[in-house]
């Protein structure tokens, strides 16, 4: 229960926002920053617990929305479950990945580069094959109402991102207190050791992988909606492979709301760049990479972290001044 | 249906590009080898060099040949650089930072260029690029000729710098056992940077013998580094010689399976060896271990 109140006191706070702001541009800003979050969150699963840094995080997400959207408009399945389908389709996707490659023992930059590696193969797959529009891409009917997944306002589309963002903070925190998760952890610090005490590691991150992904793809089952158009470069493009692991590695990785606060801080210095400079390609992106570098040198457990050193900190200078008064 | 008049001139045009995809690969294990990290910049700094030598030729009318002399050693100076004072005290000397800085370098490298020069593709118009040489049984194209000899030349320096200098040396010493080399005296934060530097200033000659006969966006260098990543991989991760028989390999590959397959397939083709290798021989085929 203990873990649990933060995650609601911060989803209610955030669920809240909609009744005092309901400007479209702030709405659409939350909810990209939460869809960013999310994929974050996928991430943070095996990279932040698991150690296994993926650089290629897109060839999920993509299959999630490529998945739901071509189910819909080629199949006529409804939204909802093509939906769950595209979740199914990611970790499916992820289950081939991380079956290929923690058998043969990929690890470190042989792992990083297999997965930027797949997420490009597949790129190049949709950007040709006839199933997801080719170089036209695939656009879905637009036809509001809940039962196609498609609303009218954005406070709905708001809400719910913020219920799947809820569910995978839940889901970090069940991991981190399940033996699965603690195995995890254990892999992620010393992966001999780890099997040196019975820990399957392959398997271990086999079942992360997948998670991972299942939850990377249902943030692009919900880019796909809410957008109702992708194409090769947007679903299987660099961008989200690095949205995805900036936001842990920025937030804190590891930790349950590690991606939340990276993106909500990432996409504020977006927006704040585009304020200042003007909105030009690749402004946003410059200002990313140099934060990725300015976190990774100087807080590498991410802002969560710094602020727990700095709590740890001045603590210890504080009982430190107390036990030197004492001596006098 | 594939005469050996078609044949024979795609095995030779794959060669000449094989050259100098062989080169960015050299760059690519140089650094692999001795960091043992994968430098995930080095598509991006093979753009900013093409972007450089484009503007070497606009605003100074510099050839791009002799432009080898000049950019060479800046981006030899730029990857010293990004190694001695960004990546290296970034990253506190973790495998897993490094990756990440690099790849935090080619979004920022990648993304400036973007910003400024926009998506725009360019070319440059050189009085020589479409000059062929008649070999007889086929012609093959001026630039891409002195492409596949430079890279000749470079390896051979590269190799005598390894072999014969106390720097080489060092950066042997460093690849094989870095407690050992820092244990009798050696600078590994300076050999480090020196190994960046000389991968970079390799990227930065393929950029010259590739602009003649290419063209050029921000996003360029990615389709040449998945190649140069296939070429390590194939080649084994930090072997030299690998990189360079894996690099005439895959472009003959390439230029093959593009003329059976078609273009955009041919790309698929490349990947997939990329793959297969990884799955089944992570170490390649001369590397030593995985």
């Amino acid at each position: 229960m203990k873990g649990i109140i933060p995650i609601a006191a911060v989803i209610g706070v955030l669920a809240a926002v909609p009744l005092v702001v309901q400007s479209n541009a702030t709405l659409n800003f939350l909810v990209v920053t939460l869809l960013i979050a999310l994929a974050g969150q996928g991430w943070n699963i095996l990279g932040g617990y698991g150690g296994q840094y993926s650089f290629g995080h897109a060839a999920f997400f993509g299959t999630g929305a490529y998945a739901s959207a071509i189910l819909q408009v080629r199949y006529g399945v409804n939204a909802w479950i093509g939906f769950a389908a595209g979740i199914a389709a990611g970790a499916t996707v992820g289950a081939i990945i991380g079956g290929l490659t923690f058998r043969s023992g990929l690890r470190g930059s042989y792992f990083a580069l297999v997965t930027l590696a797949f997420a490009e193969v597949l790129r190049i797959v949709a950007s040709v094959a006839p199933v997801t529009g080719a170089g036209v891409g695939t656009l879905i009917k637009l036809d509001l109402g809940a039962q196609a997944f498609q609303f009218q306002s954005r406070v709905v589309f708001y809400w719910v991102i913020l219920t799947l963002v809820a569910v995978s903070l839940l889901i970090a925190r069940l991991l981190e207190r399940s033996r699965f998760g603690v195995w995890l952890i254990a892999v992620r610090e010393n992966e001999d050791a780890a099997m040196a005490l019975g820990v399957n590691a392959t398997m271990v991150k086999f079942g992360a992988m997948v998670l991972s992904a299942a939850i990377t793809a249902a943030a692009g089952c919900f880019y796909a909606q809410y957008f109702l158009f992708i194409d090769a470069g947007i679903a299987y493009g660099t961008w989200i492979s690095i949205d995805a692991l900036l936001t842990p590695i920025i937030g804190g990785v590891g930790t349950v709301f590690g991606p939340l606060l990276g993106a909500l801080v990432v996409k504020s210095l977006g927006e704040g760049a585009k304020l200042v400079a003007g909105d030009a390609p690749g402004l946003d992106l410059v200002v990313y990479g140099i934060v990725l570098v300015l976190v990774i040198w100087f807080a590498p457990r991410g802002l969560i972290g710094a602020v727990v050193d700095a709590r740890k900190w001045l603590l210890r200078r504080a009982s430190r001044s107390v036990r030197e008064t004492g001596h006098d | 249906m594939l005469s050996p008049t078609i044949l024979i001139p795609a095995i030779l045009n794959g060669l000449l590009t094989g050259a100098v995809y062989a080169l960015v690969a050299l760059g690519l294990t140089l650094i692999y080898g001795v960091l043992h990290i994968i430098n995930f910049a080095h598509g991006a700094l093979l753009s900013a060099a093409l972007f450089a030598t484009f503007f070497g030729y606009h605003a100074f009318g510099l050839d791009p040949y002799l432009a080898i002399f000049l950019l060479a050693p800046a981006f030899f100076a730029l990857g010293y650089g990004l190694q001695r004072f960004v990546i290296g005290p970034a990253s506190h000397g973790e495998d897993r930072n490094m990756l990440l800085v690099t790849l935090a370098i080619a979004v920022i490298l990648e993304n400036a260029l973007l910003y400024v020069f926009r998506a725009d593709t360019r070319t440059i118009n050189l009085p020589y690029a479409f000059e062929t040489i008649d070999f007889g049984f086929t012609f093959l194209a001026v630039p891409r000729v002195i492409g596949f000899g430079v890279v000749f030349v470079v390896a051979l320096l590269l190799w005598l710098i390894m072999s014969w200098t106390d720097i080489g040396k060092a950066i042997r010493a460093v690849a094989k056992e870095k407690l050992g080399a820092e244990l009798v005296g050696i600078d590994v934060a300076h050999v480090y940077a020196v190994t960046f530097g000389l991968g970079t200033a390799c990227v930065a000659i393929a950029a010259c013998l590739l602009i003649p006969t290419y063209y050029l966006n921000p996003q360029v260098g990615n389709a040449f580094v998945l190649i140069a990543f296939t070429i390590v991989v194939l080649g084994g991760m930090g072997s030299v010689p690998g990189a360079l028989i894996g690099g005439l390999v895959i472009g003959v590959v390439e230029s093959l399976s593009g003329l059976i397959l078609g273009e955009s397939l041919g790309q698929i083709g490349i990947f997939l060896i990329f793959i297969a290798v990884l799955l089944v021989r992570p170490s390649g085929l001369f590397g030593a271990r995985a």
